[in-house]
């Protein structure tokens, strides 16, 4: 395998982790396991609730800047950064 | 002139003017300027700019509202508007960043070597953009009407002539610079009224913490009493399930997401930062800012929503305060006493309710329901102002450069200098605004429903053009074009069918698995992504350039060569 394509490998594998966390935390938490975690406290919240109108929120902006950092070093590691 | 009209001229003036100031300093000087603000932009300036361009009226005004209403469901709005931003961080900004370029249609065009492409592309480019700009004009007309009383129409020809100034002047430099500005004018406004009602009501200054605290008058967390309250009156409960179905839900949400990162004028954005990496961080930058207001819709929805249900319901009308009788008079509140008794009262069932409230006053009412000063309702003024106009230049300047660069420059008249190019893009600028003001002023009766389906044709249309373009080397232009028309044919005929020739017909029972005509721009583009599949696997695979083509945009370096002009 070409380390281009070891790169681009990489790459899908940390966009598929993360893009599997936003689909558990909001449809999965928010959308269809909502009932059953709102049996749930999180202090004056349903955990369903919360993490409907505010975790997914939250959560997708941290797998943005996650994703920003695991790239900036991978690219650096195969050397096709930009100056 | 009332004290507060006079601080909403002098707010409202104040930010206008800076907004010209800045369209006159960043003038576009070549059409790289007029494009993309020559890819110079820093990638939080640019975050800034896509909140203000991605925040429209609805989002401003409307949605706490909308919340308000709909209690727990109106999350598919806040996950809808927000999830989309992860896709365009991973899926499509960093790699469309390094194709550089100018639109979306160039894009597609070039991946799929074809003339067809590009047009079909700038049609969904323009029908999209323009469906949802007219509501914005008529946004800016509403909030001039309501805040000073002039008349709609006149409202929309003042913010016509503003966005014509920085939008004609400028192009995406003067754009993208005004939207940092209205950006910060508008989340003070959003931020300000939902700190102090906030505090007033559970004594925590954080909103979004406020929403899951107790109530400072000792009645227990304020959810569990909302609950209670809506219960109590024959609504259902504020945090339980909604009267939506859980597929309809989920269809919708991931409908608003997929065409979230399909609008092209969100698109666009990413074209004018300097770097890959800072595409996908102004991404992250973008949905920060815009997550700062869609974690508060949520908190002063319910604020709005408990301080309505305690402080007007079962009161008698004449001890009601004094925000009520001023909302009444602009219709937004309603009072009719069916039973005589003087007494507010606000019910589920419809044959004893009294009360008829409007959804936007949630937000419009708010700094008087928290008896804030006259400047912060001001404020709340010129941040709805601020958020109508950006998002309407940021739609202007996509169907400029739709006209002037996609076909014109690239269809019609491929000779055309640049010099021409820049000014047939102003003239196509100056045109869409007026066209857009008219829309405003004669809105046509569907628009307002057509805007929300504006996610449902993105999605269905450029998503998975877009993304199969980049991650797969086998999807032909035969296999683009076929899953790109069948996508955003059968979407619109859903919608069209259910909305215009058989609206009676509209409810759950006809749907196609129960999927409403707002969620079914997912199946649209399931459909899209089989199609370009299957079609491409029996047509000849794209030539050897477009190879070259699809491993050049996989890896960042190189994105400054890429960005010259043409």
């Amino acid at each position: 395998m070409s380390k281009m394509q070891e790169y681009w490998r990489k790459n899908l594998t940390y966009v598929g982790i993360l893009l599997t966390i936003w689909f558990v935390v909001s449809y999965g938490f928010g959308i269809l396991l909502v009932d059953q975690l709102d049996t749930i406290r999180f202090f004056g919240f349903k955990l369903g609730f919360w993490f409907a109108q505010q975790g997914s929120e939250i959560t997708f902006v941290i797998l943005i800047f996650v994703y920003v950092r695991l790239m900036n070093n991978l690219d650096r590691e195969y050397d096709v950064h930009e100056e | 002139m009332s004290n507060i009209e006079l601080w909403t001229w002098i707010i409202v003036g104040i930010t206008f003017a800076l907004y010209i100031g800045i369209a006159i300093w960043s003038r576009a000087k070549s059409t790289g300027d007029f494009y993309v603000a020559a890819k110079s932009v820093h990638p939080i300036a640019n975050g800034m700019a896509t909140g203000a361009d991605w925040m429209s009226a609805a989002s401003f005004i409307s949605m706490a509202g909308i919340i308000a209403f709909m209690g727990r469901d109106g999350a598919m709005y806040l996950m809808g508007w927000t999830g989309g931003y992860v896709l365009l961080a991973m899926l499509l900004a960093p790699y469309l960043r390094k194709f550089g370029k100018f639109t979306v249609p160039d894009f597609v065009a070039e991946r799929y070597y074809s003339k067809t492409a590009r047009v079909v592309a700038v049609l969904c480019a323009i029908f999209v953009s323009f469906t949802y700009v007219a509501g914005q004009m008529r946004g800016v007309g509403i909030v001039f009407s309501r805040f000073l009383e002039v008349p709609i129409n006149t409202g929309v020809i003042i913010g016509m002539a503003i966005v014509f100034m920085y939008a004609v002047l400028g192009g995406m430099k003067g754009i993208t610079y005004t939207q940092v500005a209205q950006y910060c004018v508008l989340i003070f406004a959003y931020l300000i009224p939902a700190i102090f009602i906030s505090i007033q009501m559970t004594g925590n200054p954080v909103p979004q913490l406020g929403f899951g605290s107790e109530l400072s008058d000792g009645g227990g967390y304020l959810l569990d009493k909302l609950d209670g309250l809506s219960t109590e009156l024959g609504f259902a409960a504020y945090t339980g399930r909604g009267s939506k179905s859980m597929i309809d839900v989920f269809m919708i949400t991931v409908a608003l997401m997929v065409g979230t990162a399909g609008l092209p004028h969100v698109i666009i954005r990413f074209y004018t930062v300097p770097r890959v990496r800072d595409a996908r961080s102004s991404a992250g930058w973008a949905l920060l800012f815009i997550a700062l207001l869609y974690t508060t819709a949520p908190a002063v929805a319910a604020f709005a929503r408990t301080n309505m249900l305690q402080t007007i319901n079962d009161k008698p009308y004449t001890e009601a305060p004094s925000w009520f009788s001023n909302w009444e008079k602009t219709g937004l509140l309603g009072w009719e006493d069916k039973n005589d008794d003087g007494i507010i009262q606000y019910r589920a069932d419809t044959a004893v309710n009294e009360l008829s409230v409007d959804r936007d006053i949630m937000v419009l009412a708010n700094p008087e329901i928290a008896q804030l000063p006259d400047w912060v309702v001001a404020l709340v003024a010129a941040g709805g102002l601020a958020a109508a106009l950006s998002t309407a230049a940021g739609l202007l300047l996509v169907i400029s450069t739709s006209v002037a660069h996609d076909l014109i420059k690239n269809v019609i008249a491929p000779k055309t200098t640049e010099k021409r190019e820049l000014l047939y893009a102003r003239i196509g600028a100056g045109f869409a605004v007026v066209l857009a003001g008219i829309l405003g002023i004669y809105p046509p009766g569907f628009v307002a429903q057509v805007v929300a389906f504006a996610f449902g044709l993105a999605a269905a249309s450029f998503f998975p053009a877009i993304i199969l373009g980049i991650f797969s080397r086998k999807i032909n232009k035969e296999g683009a074009l076929s899953g790109m028309i069948v996508g955003i044919i059968f979407t619109a005929a859903y919608i069209i069918y259910f909305k215009f020739i058989s609206p009676e017909s509209n409810n759950a029972e006809n749907w196609l698995w129960g999927i409403s005509p707002e969620g079914i721009g997912t199946i649209g583009m399931a459909l899209n992504f089989i199609i370009s599949i299957v079609v491409s696997r029996f047509t000849p695979a794209p030539p050897e350039e477009i190879q070259t083509l699809i491993q050049n945009i996989r890896i960042p370096r190189g994105a400054g060569e890429s960005a010259g002009t043409h």
